[in-house]
Parts: C-alpha cells; sequence; structure tokens
C-alpha cells in the first residue's frame, strides 16, 4: 500500500477538488436543467465556506455539522434573493446573479473583523477528508439521478422548453424555478464548506467572477440532459490542467482551445457527445 | 359554467375587449370566431390568466378567476391548446402527456428519492398517458420527440397533452389550422366524442365549415366588441357577420 500512500500525498488535494468541483457542477446542473441561467453560485460557494469556517474555526462545531449549517446558510440567501430575481430569465438573470456575486464578495472584504477581509481566513482546521467529500457527491448524485427520472425531472426539463406551456399544464413554475435555485445554492454551500476545510486558507478573491464562469463551464461543457454530465464535466475541468502540466507556459491556451473544440463538436455537452457515439458504434 | 361580465382589456391605449358579457353553456361546442386582430386569443389569454384583464371579470363554476396564477387556473379545471403549437419539443409525445398529469397524482418528491418508491405511480401514470394517446391516434409516435411529428400530429399530441389535465371546461385555439381534409373530419369526430363525455369545449376556428358543422352556439367578435351571437343558422344569415368578413356593400343595388 506504499504507492497509495505516495499517491495520496501528491494528490490528494486533487482527488478532493475534483470532488467539490463535481458538486458545484451538480450545483449549477439543476439550475441549468430547468432553463435558469444563474451564475450566483460562487457567491453561494463562498457563503457556504465562510459560515462553516468560522465554526470550526471559533466555536469547534464538528465538521459534519459545519457542512450542514454551511450548506443551510447558502440556500436560505437563495431562498432570499430567489424570490425577486426568479422572475427574469436569460441574460437578465445571468446578470442579477453575477452582481449577488460581486455583492457578497465585497461584503466578505470589507467585514474585516468577521473575515479577515482581503487576507482571508488562515489556519482553517484541517477536517475535510475523502470520506466527507464521497459521501457528499454519492449523495447528490443519487438524489439527482432519482429526480431526474421522475415526474420532477420531466417538469424540469419542460420549464426549460417552454415556461407558459408547463405552467398552463398546472404546474407551478415559479415553485419548482425556486427548487431548483435553492437546491443549487444548497450545494454550492456545501462545496464550499468542504473545499474550505482541505485548503486550509480561504480568501474572497477565490470567489469571484472567474470562479462563477468556471462552474458555469463546468456544467455547460459536461452537459445538463443528466446529472452524469455534470460528473464529466466537474472532474474535465479539474483533471485538465493537470493533464497539460507539460506544456509549460501553453498551458492556459491549450486548455482553452480543447473545451472550445468540445462545445463545437459538441454542443449539447460532453455527455450527449459520449452517448450518441456509443450509440453510434452500437447500432 | 364559464361567465365573462364587462370584461376589457387594453395594450396601452388601444382597447382590445371592450366591455364583453359571455355565458358559457355547460354543455355543446362554443364557437368563437371573428376576423384576424378581433381579440378572440387574448379572451383565451384572460381566462387562463396568461394576461391579467383591465377590468371585468371572469368566474368559472361560481368561482372568480381574476388573479389566480395560470397554474391555479389550470387545476380548476380549465385547459387550451395553442394557435401557434407550444410543444416541448425535444421530450417524448409521451413525455409531453406526463408532464400535464404531473401534479395531479399522489407522486411526491420525496416518494421519489426512495429506491423503487415512484414505480406504481410511475407505471400507471404511464398507462393513462398511452390511453390519451391512442385516443388521438398517436399511439405508434408515443416515444417519438414531439419535434419529430407532423403538424396534423403535433396539434393532435397539443389535444392529448390538455386532456391530461383532466378538465372540464377545454379552449382549442384553432385546433384544424393546416389540417387536411380528413384530418379535420377527424378531428371534429374526436372533439364531438369529447363533448358527449361531458366536456365543454370553446373553440377559435377560421374553417367555417369546421364551425358550423360542430358548433351549437357560435358567437362572432369584431374589433373587440360582440357583433352577434346565436346558432350557426343565425350566425350564417347575420347581416353584421357578412359585413365583417366581406366589408360593406354599400355601393350595390341601393
Amino acid at each position: 500500500m506504499e504507492w497509495l500512500d505516495s499517491f495520496w500525498s501528491t494528490y490528494s488535494t486533487l482527488v478532493l477538488s475534483t470532488g467539490t468541483n463535481v458538486l458545484l457542477a451538480l450545483s449549477i446542473y439543476i439550475t441549468l436543467a430547468c432553463g435558469l441561467l444563474s451564475v450566483a453560485n460562487a457567491g453561494f460557494m463562498a457563503i457556504g465556506a465562510y459560515s462553516a469556517a468560522l465554526l470550526t474555526l471559533h466555536t469547534g462545531t464538528p465538521l459534519t455539522l459545519a457542512l450542514i449549517l454551511g450548506a443551510i446558510a447558502a440556500a436560505m440567501m437563495a431562498l432570499l434573493i430567489g424570490v425577486p430575481t426568479l422572475r427574469l430569465s436569460g441574460v437578465y438573470l445571468a446578470m442579477a446573479t453575477l452582481a449577488f456575486g460581486e455583492v457578497v464578495r465585497i461584503l466578505i472584504l470589507n467585514a474585516e473583523d468577521l473575515t479577515g477581509g482581503a487576507l482571508g481566513l488562515n489556519g482553517i482546521p484541517q477536517l475535510g477528508g475523502l470520506l466527507e467529500v464521497m459521501i457528499s457527491v454519492t449523495l447528490a448524485l443519487y438524489i439527482f439521478l432519482r429526480l431526474a427520472h421522475s415526474q420532477v425531472g420531466r417538469s424540469m426539463t419542460a420549464i426549460s422548453q417552454d415556461e407558459i406551456a408547463t405552467e398552463l399544464m398546472g404546474l407551478n413554475v415559479r415553485a419548482y424555478k425556486l427548487f431548483c435555485f435553492v437546491v443549487g445554492a444548497a450545494l454550492a454551500g456545501l462545496a464550499g464548506a468542504l473545499n474550505a476545510h482541505f485548503t486550509f486558507f480561504i480568501s474572497p478573491n477565490e470567489y469571484g467572477f472567474e470562479r462563477a464562469v468556471e462552474i458555469l463551464a463546468m456544467g455547460v461543457i459536461g452537459g445538463v440532459s443528466s446529472p452524469w454530465g455534470a460528473v464529466l464535466g466537474g472532474s474535465l475541468i479539474t483533471a485538465l490542467p493537470e493533464l497539460l502540466r507539460g506544456m509549460g507556459r501553453y498551458r492556459p491556451l491549450i486548455n482553452g482551445a480543447i473545451l472550445i473544440i468540445i462545445i463545437l463538436y459538441s454542443p449539447k455537452g460532453l455527455w450527449d457527445g459520449l452517448r450518441s457515439v456509443l450509440r453510434r458504434t452500437r447500432g | 359554467m364559464l361567465k365573462l361580465s364587462s370584461l376589457s382589456k387594453d395594450f396601452g391605449a388601444l382597447r382590445v375587449l371592450d366591455n364583453l358579457d359571455l355565458a358559457i353553456p355547460t354543455r355543446g361546442i362554443f364557437g368563437l370566431i371573428g376576423p384576424n386582430g378581433a381579440g378572440k386569443t387574448t379572451i383565451f389569454n384572460l381566462i387562463t390568466g396568461l394576461l391579467p384583464p383591465s377590468s371585468g371579470s371572469i368566474e368559472f363554476l361560481g368561482e372568480r378567476l381574476n388573479g389566480l396564477p395560470p397554474f391555479m387556473i389550470t387545476r380548476r379545471g380549465i385547459a387550451r391548446t395553442f394557435q401557434n403549437i407550444r410543444l416541448f419539443k425535444d421530450m417524448t409525445a409521451e413525455e409531453n402527456v406526463l408532464v400535464a398529469m404531473g401534479d395531479l397524482s399522489k407522486y411526491h418528491t420525496l416518494k421519489a428519492l426512495l429506491p423503487g418508491g415512484y414505480r406504481d405511480d410511475e407505471n400507471s401514470q404511464r398507462k393513462s398517458a398511452r390511453e390519451l394517446l391512442s385516443r388521438v391516434g398517436l399511439s405508434a409516435k408515443a416515444h417519438q420527440p414531439a419535434a419529430f411529428l407532423s403538424y396534423g400530429e403535433q396539434r393532435r399530441l397539443e389535444l392529448a397533452r390538455a386532456l391530461a389535465t383532466r378538465p372540464k371546461l377545454l379552449l382549442l385555439d384553432e385546433p384544424a389550422a393546416g389540417m387536411n381534409a380528413a384530418e379535420k373530419q377527424q378531428l371534429m369526430e374526436e372533439i364531438e366524442k369529447l363533448e358527449a363525455s361531458g366536456l365543454s369545449i370553446v373553440l377559435i376556428e377560421h374553417d367555417m365549415r369546421f364551425v358550423m358543422g360542430i358548433c351549437a352556439e357560435i358567437a362572432v367578435l369584431n374589433f373587440g366588441r360582440w357583433i352577434a351571437q346565436g346558432s350557426p343558422t343565425e350566425i350564417r344569415a347575420h347581416p353584421k357577420v357578412i359585413e365583417a368578413y366581406l366589408g360593406n356593400n354599400d355601393t350595390g343595388d341601393t
């Protein structure tokens, strides 16, 4: 088992990040699947990360409880901002949620007494481990797969295709959207809380515009026709920079080019692309 | 069954519906006709809650509908189809119907999370969905995405989807548009069967042979006002209706 130890000491952060990124990809999947273009998830991630880290740092809250509370804090915020903002759709919702993310980042930046401001939070207890990440990913994936194949999943697809027609079929479209938004926020909050407990240090700039776009990219690259798409997208976006380590300074360039090629050849995401290739080779 | 009282709708300074009263009887097929732009579809949009009326009231089975969100109105028993078909294009015909059956079942989100927890509900739902599809002659197309269906088939799928909400009143917005003569004949029979099964039906249609052949009563709208109401025979001979459709013939034999 010696190789396992050395593997773990080298790659533990990568494995754990893959897990939290899959959670983030799932968090954007659920909003995209019902047609909501929300980029608030980096903000929810920050709320989860800071809430949980402050709890374990100052009050000695056990990790599991801190994780749950982090997710709940993000969900509560989503409930609060979801009611007014989900009246918007398309790019207007994207703008509003983008602004929300910035507000969260700037608030954290300025609440120095509590959050440490730009210096961030240091010395977060290293409680987070493989087990918590694995349980979270498995549970989230299981729940999402069940939902996707139930009436809930069908209703979400219907909303993404024609909101008015769905409403006129007797479905409470606003409630469905709010549900997806809040669940996505809880998941992003959980991912943030987990992430904070294996990175030792968090600062507001980790949760800015770039992160928001990265999360969106994971959802879009993976595809929103199935939760498995989010697993693919989250893993790929985490692993790709590592796989391209040998490329030196051309790494970001090639990384970007690969993502563009994927979207050009499989516009509905990797999962759909893979499935149609499989079907063709089988048939 | 459905009662409109002094219903008006303004779009800015433009009055599209002007102080309309109407009572839709519980039985019989009711026709709503009038030239393009008369305001027929707007009436449907007001009834289903997509647009708020500027004034007046809408009552269904003695209950006021004004101010209710569209999904609540559907749940009270009013379903509709659309002039410009609005199916869920990437979903199969069966899924389209299943969505509309959705919240009526005893199907709960929590139940869906348990292994096998929803299989029975799901199966019985699929069975009723198939029955509805076979009723409109789409059994063979159940697993085809709605976008792949022909125009006539899409119209019939919309009808099946509306029926899946288990309505008491069905509003059909140009159900025969784009259908050939045989399809129209079939549709007429289907609508008559629905009426016989106890459903009230209001339809907007431009095909006069269709309307006259199927409706017990017809109301004619022009520039947001009723110009006539009565049986097909009365409407056919009504001078104002002829004028609205053919223009004022005052250069003739006077």
